[in-house]
């Protein structure tokens, strides 16, 4: 059992040791010819390396709340306790990546944008979501009995839910922004935003979406079983 | 009961006198002839009574209606002060009257669930009917509600903000009328949920906020593009996406209210 999670937390530790190496390491040249060169964008420069870490950070933040979404359910349908020790453990985490991405990216608009924030339609999804999460915090602690917050906070969760496509394919489509993939970009509005990257770069993106996925995973395993060790000792 | 030392007619009797009609054509017909009809008619028969239940009591008190237009009437007069006699841009306008709109909302639409708790009366509609019935009969009377407030909001807007011209009236009322329906939505279920906490009236704007921003921005728009005078089919965009969040919303809603419910 304990070997088990040290070889993840091992694995874990390695893959973003070599992601933050890499992120930061590989030189941008003009014209890339060895396979750990990175090309010159115009405009952006070194500053296109916020892509390796911020938009993880964004993209965890999202798995979060689904992680979140989904035990609520299954806590609504089998009203098993520890559904909902999973849900909340989930959305402390989401709250956490969702503060990380909006601050590294508010840094970087400061300096590629001109000011900390400009109510861009990506922005204002990310503002939504902190809101939301601190919505369903607050509903949770003005809820007393542990089935009642349980199951009132999982209803909210999914309300919540089914509202989110609206923020993410809707509200960009309608207001114009500086993100990519927004209307009037060059590479057409989509609701996932094209990737146009080198393949070693993309190579190094994707492969930092994962390790922040799995660092995701790790976190969310000892908050967990911290959570079930606390109402435990709550139950004593 | 503790209901009946509370003088004149207890909620139970009144309640009782309210779903006999409906429960005794329901034993004549027998569990053995329910056809699509009769699961219609189970569901809006006692919708229907709930409605009338609140549409009656707050008839009969006016303790929302009068709050509510009082409170219209500080908002647009808070509004009318600050602006003076600057000439203000009809986008910001627009603007304004969505948020005089949803904070109208914030204060009147949680008291159906609210005043149910207070009262000591969910037990009593819990043991007359099913979940649906109850959720769908205060969404019903939330709509009425919203749209009627949304209606004296607007004609009270339009008549003392000289600023504000709508060049389509289709659009814009097309826009209170779908705008309602989406803010009753969301706020009922968002009311059934916050009437079981502790700090009702703080967390209802917190809780309605974050659900309904993508409305908000969506109704707005719809205004904006009113005063601009567009064409009807500019907004169609505008109206299917209201559409889509009131079916998606209330849908979610009737799956969810039976766990809010129930204790």
């Amino acid at each position: 059992m304990m070997s088990k999670y040290l070889i993840g937390k091992a694995i874990v530790a390695l893959w973003l040791t070599l992601i933050i190496i890499a992120g930061f390491a590989m030189p941008m040249v003009p014209s890339p010819q060895q396979w750990f060169e990175l090309p010159v964008i115009p405009v952006l420069e070194e500053k296109a390396r916020i892509i390796f870490f911020h938009v993880p950070m964004a993209w965890t933040t999202v798995v979060a709340f689904f992680a979140s979404m989904i035990y609520g359910m299954l806590y609504l349908k089998t009203k098993n306790m520890d559904y909902d020790l999973r849900s909340v453990s989930a959305a402390g985490l989401g709250t956490m990546f969702c503060i990380l991405a909006t601050i590294t990216g508010s840094i970087w608009a400061k300096f590629n944008w001109g000011s900390f924030w400009n109510w861009d339609p990506r922005e204002t999804s990310i503002f939504v979501l902190l809101l939301i999460y601190g919505a369903y915090f607050a509903l949770r602690s003005s809820l007393d009995v542990e089935e009642k917050r349980a199951t009132l906070s999982a209803v909210y969760s999914i309300i919540a839910g089914v509202t989110a496509p609206f923020f993410i394919f809707v509200m960009p489509r309608i207001m114009t922004g500086l993100h990519p993939g927004a209307k009037g970009d060059e590479g057409g509005s989509t609701p996932v935003a094209q990737l146009h990257m080198p393949a070693n770069m993309r190579v190094v993106f994707f492969a930092s979406l994962i390790g922040f996925t799995l660092l995701y995973f790790w976190m969310f395993s000892l908050k967990v079983r911290s959570a079930r060790l606390e109402f435990k000792s709550q139950k004593l | 009961m503790h209901s009946s030392t509370r003088g004149g007619r207890s909620p139970l009797a009144h309640y009782d006198s309210i779903f006999k009609t409906y429960y005794h054509q329901n034993l004549e017909c027998g569990p053995a002839k329910l056809y699509l009809e009769d699961a219609l008619k189970s569901l809006f028969v006692p919708a229907y009574y709930i409605f009338l239940k609140d549409s009656r009591s707050e008839l009969r008190t006016r303790y929302a209606l009068n709050a509510l237009f009082m409170f219209v009437v500080t908002a647009l007069s808070i509004i009318l002060f600050s602006l003076g006699s600057e000439a203000v841009s009809s986008d910001v306008l627009s603007g304004i009257l969505w948020v005089v709109i949803f904070f109208s909302s914030m204060s009147g639409l949680s008291r159906t669930f609210v005043s149910e708790e207070e009262r000591g009366t969910v037990a009593t509609l819990q043991l007359l009917t099913r979940p649906t019935p109850v959720y769908v009969g205060k969404l019903i009377f939330n709509f009425f509600l919203t749209l009627s407030l949304n209606v004296v909001i607007s004609l009270l807007y339009l008549l003392l903000i000289n600023n504000f011209v709508i060049q389509s009236p289709a659009i814009f009322w097309t826009t209170i009328v779908l705008g309602s329906a989406a803010i009753a939505s969301a706020s009922t279920i968002i009311a059934a949920i916050i009437a079981k906490a502790n700090t009702k009236g703080t967390l209802y704007p917190v809780l309605s906020f974050p659900i309904m921003l993508p409305l908000l921005m969506t109704v707005m728009n719809a205004t904006r593009l009113a005063t601009e005078g567009a064409f009807f089919a500019e907004a169609l965009g505008e109206f299917q996406i209201l559409i889509s969040y009131t079916v998606v919303i209330t849908t979610a809603s009737i799956v969810l209210f039976e766990y809010v419910w129930k204790d």
